[in-house]
This record gives C-alpha cells, sequence and structure tokens, in this order.
C-alpha cells in the first residue's frame, strides 16, 4: 500500500477546494489537493460570472487575502459591470463574466506556481480516523495519505442525484460521479446530513441564436476589477443577449408541469428562493406575464451560452420546446439539457468558527457541502478552511473571521449559528456592518491580518503598505485642515452657517458637498485620484461609522464572553425548551454568537451569562 | 430541561380561599402525588392534599392543571385553591418544598417565564406590572390596555410597515440587476407617512399616559396662611398638614394621594409663596420649582392681584378659586367648612380628565423613548431616500426597527429577506 504524507489534505477541485489548498499552502502547509482531473479545476459548472453584490464583496476579500478568485476572474473577464453604479459604494458589487477555459488556465496556473501545493488525480473514498482525530484519507486504488488536517470541499457530489425529466442520474455534477462512499463515512462520523437542491439552465449554441432579435447589455466603459493588483484589462469585452419569456413559453410549462422533476415530486431537497427554475417563477408568479433571460457567453472562442433565468428540470423534448418558444430562440439548438441536482449537505451548526467540525479534530469542511451556494461563497469557506486547517496542522494560531470586520465572518457565523434552510447565498443585507464592509477597503481591513496570519505574499503585501501610507496621509491632511462656515461658504460649499470649524474630511462627506471641489484644496491637490476617491468614501461613511462603532463595541464584549464547550443547557433555568434545542444545536462559542440565534431573547442571554459567571467563582 | 417552580399566588392572611401556583415540566406529576389523582387538563376537581411523605391531611382544595403551551407561564401549570388560611398555606408551601427538583419561585418569576415562553412581550409584562399596581379605574383601563397587547399590536404594525418599507430599499440593493417595479423607492417613502404620522400622534398622547399611570401632580399655590393646608386636610379628611393662624408654617411639601373620579392624583401643599429668609426662603423656592413643574395648579387667593406676586405663572388649565370662602359670601372653597370643594374637585377632574383622553397607549418613558429614537430614525431615512441614498436609509430604518423592537421583540435578518422573496419573482 502506497503511503504519503502532508500537513493538510484538501479533498475536491471546486472552488472552495482550490482555495484552500492554496490558503494553506501560503500559510506555510506542505498541500495536497485530490481531485479527479487536473484539467477541470477552476472549472465553473453553473453560470460564467463571478462576483455581484455581496459576492463581489466575498471575491475582494479572499483577494485581500491574497487568494486567487481575483485574479482569476480578472484575468479571464469578457465583461465587467459595477453593480449599483448609481447607489453608494458600500453596496457597490463588482462582477464579471468570465471566459471558463481562460479561467481554468488562470486557476491551473497559479496552483502551478505554488511550491508548497501539489494535485493528486484520484478519488478520495474514505477518511483515516483514529480516537476522534481524521488523520489522513484513502483513495479508491487504495492508497493512503496522511496529515495533520483534512479539507472536505465535495460540493453536490455527496449522494448527488441529477434530475432532468422523469430521468435520475447518480451524479456529482454533469459528467462526474457521486461520491457514494464518502456520504457514507459521513453517516458513521455522526455528521448531521440534510438535502438541498439546486439546478442550472439547459446551454445553449451561440450560432444558432438570432442575435439580431434579442436585447444587448454592454460592458462597463470604465472597468471595476475584482483583484486590487489587477491594472489593467486582460481580454476583449463582449455584450451580453436580453430576451424573455412569453405566454407560450408559460402556457408550454403550465401543459407539462407534471414531467418536471420539481413538480413531479421525485425531489425532496429544499431550493434557493433567489434563484428558482423556471416552473418555480411561473408556478409562483402567475400574474407575471414575462421573465427576463440573459444570453451570457461561456467564452470568446465558445460558441456556449449561458441562458440566465430558464434554469429547469423538464425532459429534454420539453426544454428544446421552452427554449424555441423564445424570441430569437426558435431555431435554437440545445449543446447540454438543464437540469436540477439533490444532494447531501452537512448541518453546519455542526462546525466551529474555524470551519473545523466540532466532534472530529483535524477535519475542515467548506463550500456547498455546508450548504451554501455560490463560486464566492464557496471559495471564501475554502480560504478559512485552508488557513485553518494549516494553523491545525502546523500549530499556528486559528483564522476567525467576525462579524464587523468581514463577509467572510457573516457568512461563517450565519452558518455555524443558524444553520441553513435553503441554499446559503451572500446578500449585503445580511451584514450588519455593511457601510464599513466595502468591497473598495477589503484590503485595508483584512490585508494587515492576512499579512499576520501569513498567507499574503511580498508583492501584495508591498502594494497595499504603499496604498495604506498614501492614504494615511491624506486622511491626515484632510482632517487637520479646518475651516469656518464663512470660510467654506465663501469657496461654495453650503453648510450650516453655525460657527463650527470643520475640516476637510468632515465637509466632504457633506451630502451636497462636489467632493471635486474638496479635492483641490490644500495638500489634496497633490494627492492621487484613487487615494481621493477613497478618501471621500470614508468620508460620506464616517458619521455612520461612529455610531457603528458603539455597536461593534458592544459585538466585541459580547464576543469575549466565551460560553464554555461543556456548557449544560439542561441544568440552566428558565430557557423555553424551542430555545433551549436552539443552543444544544449550535453550542455557540460566545455570548454575541448566542445572541444571533433566531428567537433568542435578552432575558434568556442573561441566564446564559449569570451561569458563566457563577461557573467562574 | 427548566426547574419547576411555586408560590403564593394570594396575599397571606385570613381569607375564604387562597391559591398556591406550580409551574414547570414537574407540576402535574407534584400536583398527582399530593392528590393521589390524575389532574386533569382544564377542568376543575375537588381533592385532598396529603402531605406524601407522612400521609397527613393538608387541606381540601379545588385542583386545576393548565397543560404548556397553552398556560399563563407557556410551561405546565398547576394551580391548588385552598382555604384562606394561614396554617394551610405554611404546610401546603412546606410540603412542596420537600419535593425534590422544586423551589419556591423568585419575585416575577412566572411573568419572566411567560415573557420568555412568548407568552407574553416586554410591553405586556410591563402592563401586568401596571394592572397589580393599579389604584384607580383610570390606571386599571390603561394597564389593561397594555396587558391586552393593545401597545405590541401597534408596535406590531409600525414594526410590520417599517419592516415592508425596509424590504423594499433592501431590494433596490440586493437585487438591483433584477426585474423589480421602477418605483420601490417611492412606494417606500409613500408607505412611511401613516406609521410616521400615528408614531407623532402616539408621542402627543404620551405624556399624559405615562401622567396616568404615575399620577398627575397638583399643586396648590397661593400666599402665606391662603388656607392651602386647611384645603389639603379636608382633601385627605384627616390632618395630614400642620395648620395654624401663623403665616409659613408649612415649609416641607406634603403630598396627599387622591382617587379624582378613576385618576390618580398627587395633592401638593407646598409653603406659602412669599419673600422670606433663611430656611422658609428655601422652602419657598422649592415650592415654587415643584409648583411650575406640577401638571396643574390651583391658585388659592384673595384677589386676582395675588397671582401677580407670586412667582408662579398660572398657566392654560389652571384654575384660580378665592380661598376661605368660609369668612366671605363670593364664591370660593374652605378647607374648613368644606364649602366648594366639591367643585373645585370637579374642576380638577374635567381638567385632567381631558388630557387623558388624548394619552395614547405609550404610558412609560420607556416606551416613549424607544418610539421617540424610532421616529427620529425613520425621518432621517426618509431624507435619506429623498437624496437616493438608499444604502444609508436602510441604515436609519434598521435603526428604527431596532428600536421598536426594544419595546416588543426581535427582528433578524431573515425576517427582511422573507418579505423580500414573498412580494418579488426573483432569480433570472
Amino acid at each position: 500500500m502506497k503511503h504519503r504524507n502532508f500537513d493538510v489534505i484538501v479533498i475536491g477541485g471546486g472552488h472552495a477546494g482550490t482555495e484552500a489548498a492554496l490558503a494553506a499552502a501560503r500559510r506555510g502547509a506542505d498541500t495536497v489537493l485530490i481531485t479527479h482531473r487536473f484539467d477541470r479545476l477552476g472549472e465553473m459548472s453553473c453560470n460564467p460570472a463571478i462576483g455581484g453584490l455581496g459576492k463581489g464583496h466575498i471575491v475582494r476579500e479572499i483577494d485581500a487575502l491574497d487568494g486567487a478568485m481575483g485574479r482569476a476572474a480578472d484575468a479571464s473577464a469578457i465583461q465587467y459591470r459595477l453593480l449599483n453604479r448609481s447607489k453608494g459604494p458600500a453596496v457597490q458589487g463588482p462582477r464579471t463574466q468570465s471566459d471558463r477555459a481562460l479561467y481554468r488556465a488562470a486557476i491551473q496556473n497559479i496552483i502551478k506556481t505554488e511550491p508548497r501545493m501539489s494535485v493528486i488525480e484520484g478519488e478520495a473514498v474514505d477518511l483515516l480516523v483514529k480516537n476522534r482525530i481524521v488523520t489522513g484519507c484513502t483513495l479508491a486504488d487504495g492508497s493512503q495519505i496522511t496529515a495533520g488536517a483534512v479539507v472536505l470541499t465535495t460540493g453536490t457530489f455527496l449522494r448527488g442525484v441529477i434530475h432532468i425529466g422523469q430521468r435520475t442520474i447518480p451524479a456529482g455534477r454533469q459528467g462526474d460521479p457521486a461520491s457514494v462512499r464518502l456520504a457514507e463515512r459521513m453517516d458513521e462520523l455522526g455528521v448531521t446530513l440534510g438535502r438541498l437542491k439546486t439546478g442550472t439552465p439547459p446551454r445553449l449554441d451561440g450560432r444558432t441564436i438570432d442575435w439580431t432579435r434579442v436585447g444587448q447589455q454592454e460592458a462597463d466603459a470604465a472597468p471595476v476589477f475584482l483583484s486590487f493588483l489587477t491594472e489593467e484589462m486582460s481580454c476583449r469585452q463582449v455584450s451580453c443577449g436580453i430576451t424573455a419569456t412569453n405566454a407560450r413559453t408559460h402556457a408550454l410549462i403550465d401543459r407539462n408541469l407534471t414531467k418536471s422533476a420539481l413538480f413531479g415530486g421525485q425531489i425532496n431537497g429544499v431550493g434557493p428562493r433567489y434563484c428558482p427554475s423556471i416552473e418555480d417563477k411561473i408556478v409562483r408568479f402567475a400574474e407575471k406575464a414575462s421573465h427576463q433571460i440573459f444570453l451570457e457567453p461561456e467564452g470568446l472562442d465558445d460558441p456556449t451560452i449561458y441562458p440566465n433565468g430558464i434554469s429547469t428540470s423538464m425532459p429534454e423534448d420539453v426544454q428544446v420546446e421552452l427554449v424555441q418558444s423564445i424570441e430569437g430562440l426558435e431555431r435554437c439548438r440545445i449543446l447540454r439539457p438543464g437540469y436540477a441536482i439533490e444532494y447531501d449537505y452537512v448541518d453546519p451548526r455542526d462546525l466551529r468558527p474555524t470551519l473545523e467540525t466540532r466532534d472530529w479534530t483535524g477535519l475542515f469542511l467548506a463550500g456547498q457541502i455546508n450548504g451554501t451556494t455560490g463560486y464566492e461563497e464557496a471559495a471564501g469557506q475554502g480560504l478559512v478552511a485552508g488557513l485553518n486547517a494549516a494553523g491545525r496542522a502546523l500549530d499556528l494560531d486559528s483564522a476567525v473571521f467576525t462579524r464587523d470586520e468581514s463577509y467572510l465572518g457573516v457568512m461563517i457565523d450565519d452558518l455555524i449559528t443558524r444553520g441553513v434552510s435553503e441554499p446559503y447565498r451572500m446578500f449585503t443585507s445580511r451584514a450588519e456592518f455593511r457601510l464599513h464592509l466595502r468591497a473598495d477597503n477589503a484590503d485595508q481591513r483584512l490585508t494587515p491580518k492576512g499579512v499576520e496570519l501569513g498567507c499574503v505574499g511580498v508583492s501584495r503585501r508591498t502594494a497595499y503598505e504603499a496604498k495604506a501610507i498614501l492614504l494615511d496621509r491624506a486622511r491626515a491632511s484632510a482632517v487637520s485642515h479646518t475651516m469656518t462656515p464663512t470660510e467654506a461658504s465663501r469657496l461654495g460649499f453650503g453648510l450650516n452657517l453655525d460657527g463650527v470649524r470643520r475640516s476637510l474630511f468632515d465637509i466632504l462627506g457633506h451630502a451636497n458637498v462636489d467632493p471635486d471641489a474638496v479635492f483641490g484644496l490644500g495638500e489634496l491637490s497633490k494627492v492621487a485620484p484613487p487615494i481621493l476617491r477613497q478618501l471621500a468614501i470614508e468620508a460620506r461613511y464616517a458619521p455612520y461609522l461612529a455610531r457603528q462603532a458603539m455597536d461593534a463595541e458592544r459585538l466585541r464584549r459580547d464576543e469575549a464572553v466565551r460560553i464554555p464547550e461543556t456548557m449544560g443547557y439542561d441544568a440552566l433555568g428558565g430557557l423555553s425548551n424551542e430555545l433551549r434545542a436552539k443552543l444544544e444545536r449550535s453550542r455557540p462559542a460566545t455570548l454575541a454568537q448566542a445572541g444571533r440565534i433566531e428567537g433568542m431573547t435578552p432575558v434568556a442571554l442573561n441566564q446564559i451569562l449569570l451561569h458563566i459567571r457563577s461557573g467562574r467563582q | 430541561m427548566s426547574d419547576t417552580i411555586f408560590a403564593p399566588a394570594t396575599v397571606p392572611g385570613k381569607s375564604a380561599v387562597a391559591m398556591v401556583r406550580i409551574s414547570g415540566p414537574m407540576a402535574f406529576e407534584v400536583a398527582e402525588r399530593l392528590t393521589g389523582a390524575i389532574v386533569a387538563p382544564r377542568r376543575a376537581s375537588l381533592r385532598w392534599l396529603r402531605d406524601p411523605q407522612s400521609g397527613d391531611r393538608l387541606d381540601q382544595a379545588i385542583v386545576l392543571g393548565f397543560p404548556g403551551p397553552g398556560s399563563f407561564t407557556g410551561e405546565d401549570c398547576v394551580e391548588l385553591q385552598t382555604h384562606g388560611s394561614g396554617a394551610v398555606i405554611r404546610a401546603l408551601l412546606a410540603t412542596l418544598a420537600g419535593f425534590e427538583g422544586l423551589r419556591l419561585a423568585a419575585p416575577g418569576e412566572f411573568s419572566r417565564r411567560a415573557l420568555m415562553n412568548n407568552r407574553l412581550d416586554l410591553a405586556q409584562v410591563e402592563g401586568l406590572g401596571d394592572l397589580l399596581a393599579a389604584e384607580t379605574s383610570a390606571q386599571r383601563r390603561q394597564a389593561v390596555g397594555l396587558l391586552d397587547g393593545g401597545l405590541s399590536a401597534l408596535v406590531g404594525e409600525w414594526r410590520g410597515a417599517v419592516l415592508r418599507t425596509l424590504a423594499l430599499v433592501e431590494a433596490t440593493i440586493d437585487f438591483s440587476d433584477e426585474e423589480l417595479p421602477d418605483d420601490l423607492v417611492e412606494v417606500a417613502m409613500r408607505d412611511l407617512v401613516g406609521p410616521l404620522d400615528e408614531m407623532r400622534r402616539e408621542l402627543d398622547g404620551a405624556v399624559a399616559s405615562e401622567r396616568l399611570r404615575e399620577g398627575f401632580d397638583v399643586a396648590l399655590v397661593g400666599l402665606p396662611n391662603a388656607g392651602k393646608s386647611t384645603l389639603l386636610n379636608r382633601l385627605a379628611r384627616r390632618d395630614v398638614a400642620l395648620v395654624s393662624d401663623q403665616a409659613g408654617t408649612t415649609r416641607d411639601i406634603l403630598e396627599v394621594r387622591l382617587d379624582l373620579r378613576g385618576l390618580p392624583v398627587t395633592v401638593l401643599d407646598m409653603a406659602g409663596l412669599r419673600d422670606a429668609e433663611g430656611i422658609e426662603a428655601a422652602g419657598v423656592e422649592r415650592a415654587r420649582l415643584r409648583a411650575r413643574a406640577a401638571d396643574l395648579r390651583v391658585f388659592l387667593v384673595e384677589d386676582d392681584s395675588d397671582l401677580a406676586v407670586l412667582g408662579v405663572a398660572c398657566e392654560a388649565d389652571d384654575i384660580v378659586v378665592r380661598g376661605k370662602a368660609d369668612l366671605h359670601d363670593e364664591p370660593g372653597v374652605s378647607g374648613a367648612t368644606g364649602k366648594g370643594v366639591d367643585d373645585l374637585l370637579g374642576r380638577i377632574s374635567d381638567v385632567l380628565s381631558l388630557r387623558v383622553t388624548g394619552g395614547g397607549a405609550i404610558s412609560h418613558a420607556r416606551q416613549r423613548q424607544a418610539t421617540e429614537r424610532a421616529l427620529a430614525a425613520l425621518e432621517r431615512g426618509r431624507g435619506c431616500l429623498r437624496l437616493g441614498d438608499v444604502e444609508l436609509a436602510a441604515e436609519e430604518l434598521r435603526l428604527a426597527l431596532a428600536s421598536l423592537d426594544f419595546l416588543v421583540g426581535r427582528v433578524d435578518v431573515e425576517a427582511v429577506l422573507d418579505v423580500i422573496f414573498s412580494s418579488f419573482c426573483l432569480g433570472k
């Protein structure tokens, strides 16, 4: 039997797995990634886009910690769009359509150049477990690999079943087998498994689309990159097509509804509300006469089109009719049918904030296996799991992210505290510190932390520190340059004539002040435009952030109150049974986390606090 | 599991009936061991209570069982209605304390469990406390309204409106690339108008409601020796104030609580207002401050020229009346003979009743402050929406929600997303 040893094993080569392996390696761990095929690393199995609202924020955070996703997205970007461009900077989300082949190539290239990382093509079929510690895995060929930590990122592969109409195919994704033995091992470990579903639309042959009959959505004239390190565009920019369903489409779906796997009763898993199938949309919103469809090119040299908006699990013949009922697609050929996929996920309330399983030391879970959806969410978890797996293997500090510092923290805390009832996707509205957790300042929030954790390389560190110095200097001069309201009004700024001296920073944050007029004043006139833009954003939110700082302080205080792992909620008087069950289920690590459990009351929190205090005496 | 608690629910002392309540998982088991019989849910049964150790008969009692969650505390509850004898209650409490896992409840613990099990919200608990403390019929009506969830329902409506508005605003942020109606922000702004008006109206009435809960202060104001203390004694039907013919006898502020046609009123007698020296001067100054702060002033005068020298302004609803009416034939009031007293009380209660009619559901300072915070945040939020700063508006709306939740419950982001998902078709 072959036997090899690493610091960290990552099982699964999706977005979570690649980011996990890279992060572990960057942190100094000798890391191996096990996947079926090297050439499918960096695959985008669903829509060919990276970023968006909430998601773009996560990509920037991954990038700030020197992860791969942002750089790969920029290397393959064929349509940049900044979502919410007309709204405040806190809720703007950078997004790009990516060329799938170029994205894969970019990820694979980053992996090849990571010295501490290697890839084994194979199938991990079992975990090695000794004394509740996970020590490695067994491959399908019987060989064993040992390590100080294992990151499991199996996506939809755990008992994955694809549904196309009445047909069911056990598979992890189109063309790849499901991992059944691993799922059985997970059963034996006693983790709580649930079932979710998601879906994907049919892929169309762009050469058979009548592009003259569909609308066009163009790329932004001024692209906003996903990575802080990107300085110029890599690819030609293309447009997406826009068309829509119509009365014929809806009638067709209505007539064939019982043939859909979703409505035929074959599927038990819960699907995401924000990414419904076209069947779902037509049944739930019967009053809508039409639903928009974006026709997204999958690559510059690839005729495949991803029709965003018609995810379906109808039988193939109905899918053909469905597609051809749509304007511009009358003669369209389907390259691959759409499908729904059901898969097992692990209740993330079994996890710690490091994404290590609570009961199995050395076993980390990341990505869709934790009940999330989306490349960005998966990659973000992969990064955190990878950092911590390295920490476990090399005995380094754990990397815990908090709600007031990052979307990564919001996501992981949501998952481990509340669990999921549908595939979890990031929204900016999930972040209570949204005005601080911006895409534009992800580097300021996280790069210093990444440097401390040892996962940020020299070039990013140097670039960041140069920017930080310039920004600090600009901020200092904006704060120290003050004027009276009379002086300000002479310069054309309409402020209250209240006699209070204001700094340029204060004035910059005023709703009815043109920032460009402030930029020309004093020392600021010598500052580079990107730094000035950053300063203006900070000034806009400064009054709110001051208010939120109090909330953040309270949060940190409650985060500092650790709840012992052995906390017995049975012994705790005066909790409702429902609340007690929830506490037992998520076993919050801190008082703050307990406070975020749904239905938690201040009285119950008080009980917990009192109990902890009395235990200490 | 939580432990099981018990406590007497009636005041100790001789009475026809006394009641002991048990709440918690062991409630039914304990009652069954006391009675030797099954306790049928929600049915009154006459049973002998026995000490299970000695077999001693304690008393014959009506036993009533309420299975959770449909009980006051939300847990299994049993009521033991015994005879109102101190000896019976003492023996019963001692027996209950002998059960393993049973303990005497801490003060307010039954209500706290009701709160924790969502049988009552915080405002309702306040209402319950008010009801127990109510002294007058108007206070009772107010407390019952609060206990019945009057404020909670109102706050629930506001909260619902703010939540819907927030959902609209969040939808324009998180789903801006989806097919949403164009006018969501306008709809959001319009939807806020109703709650904003209602909150302003409720806050206008809040001061009167708070007074009703805490009592109205009515100050007797006049020159020294105007007959204020005699009048106070008449109102109190006992000698509260030391009365003498010597001006300046009253230096401290004396209070008498009255139930005035259902309104709780505290009548304040204070030093006569004149220019004085030394310790009396301090008393006079304190009296002026207190008189100005009172809800209503009754000026006892010999003629209207007195008003000018008292140093306390006569405000809109204040009452001016001639004192010592036993000494003259003009209309007025006399503490000594009682002449005109009923008439004066009638006028006071008319003024105060009118104020209470305008009073709203908000009757605690805590409730008022939270509503004020919510209102201010909503007004700022509307301003942000007008400027198109949706992310700042969302921030203000969240703050408003948090303030409203402070009154009754909690919100979380899932609640916002639920509203979004049930309202719009999302997902391309």
